[in-house]
């Protein structure tokens, strides 16, 4: 089962990076402003996946190497990486809606 | 089994997250590319954050994934809905083979309604 997570993770890691790669197209080549605020979102929440995947192979080389305790920290390490992440970017895309209407950050 | 059902929902939201992302390469306006990216990419990732709670049971992991669940299920859409707003009042219109753009009307309708 280790060996299959393995192969699984690293499958999801390459399916998550060509959609990053994606998102940053249209971050670069996007015609108007706004679609760059969309790819910059949807590249947050892309990240949020990767500190999930991160999570699993976490918790599977730690009890490979033996000590269960240090499995379970790692693991929630990863997952209060990802908490703090969607918080981040949700904060950052509602400033740059409000940048993108054109009024103060206080409105 | 509860591995082998977290590795099929993991795989789904793989699958979606990358659906997303095309979609927000290939159509051709902002509100396109908002309504295939958003919708797709987060029931994507909460799908992978539901297999990690399948793979891990009800310990802290799984609890903290729930928590990470309900917070992109409320975020992202609110993100999603100001991005559309903040756009059509930045002044991208619609695709030209759009029939109807009721937020227009409306806000028009608004703006008159507060002249007079």
């Amino acid at each position: 089962m280790d060996t299959f997570a393995y192969v699984f993770a690293c499958i999801a890691f390459g399916l998550l990076t060509f959609s990053a790669v994606l998102c940053l197209y249209r971050i670069g080549m996007g015609p108007t402003a706004p679609d760059r605020a969309v790819a910059i979102d949807i590249l947050g929440t892309l990240l949020i996946g990767f500190c999930a995947v991160l999570a699993i192979v976490t918790g599977i080389v730690e009890v490979a190497g033996g000590s269960k305790f240090v499995a379970a920290r790692m693991r929630d390490f990863y997952l209060n990486v990802a908490i703090a992440w969607a918080l981040l970017s949700f904060i950052g895309s509602i400033a740059l809606a409000k940048f993108l209407e054109g009024k103060g950050f206080d409105e | 089994m509860n591995e082998i059902i977290g590795f099929i929902i993991i795989g789904i939201g793989l699958v979606f997250d990358l659906f997303g992302c095309i979609g927000l390469v290939r159509m051709p306006n902002v509100y396109t590319r908002l309504q295939a990216a958003t919708k797709c990419v987060t029931l994507g990732t909460c799908s992978i954050l539901f297999g990690v709670l399948c793979l891990s049971g009800f310990d802290s992991t799984g609890l903290k994934a729930l928590i990470c669940i309900a917070f992109v299920a409320v975020t992202s859409p609110t993100a999603a809905h100001a991005i559309a707003r903040a756009s059509h009042k930045f002044g991208v219109s619609v695709h030209k083979d759009a029939v109807v753009d009721r937020y227009d009307e409306e806000v028009d309708h608004h703006e008159e309604g507060e002249t007079l």
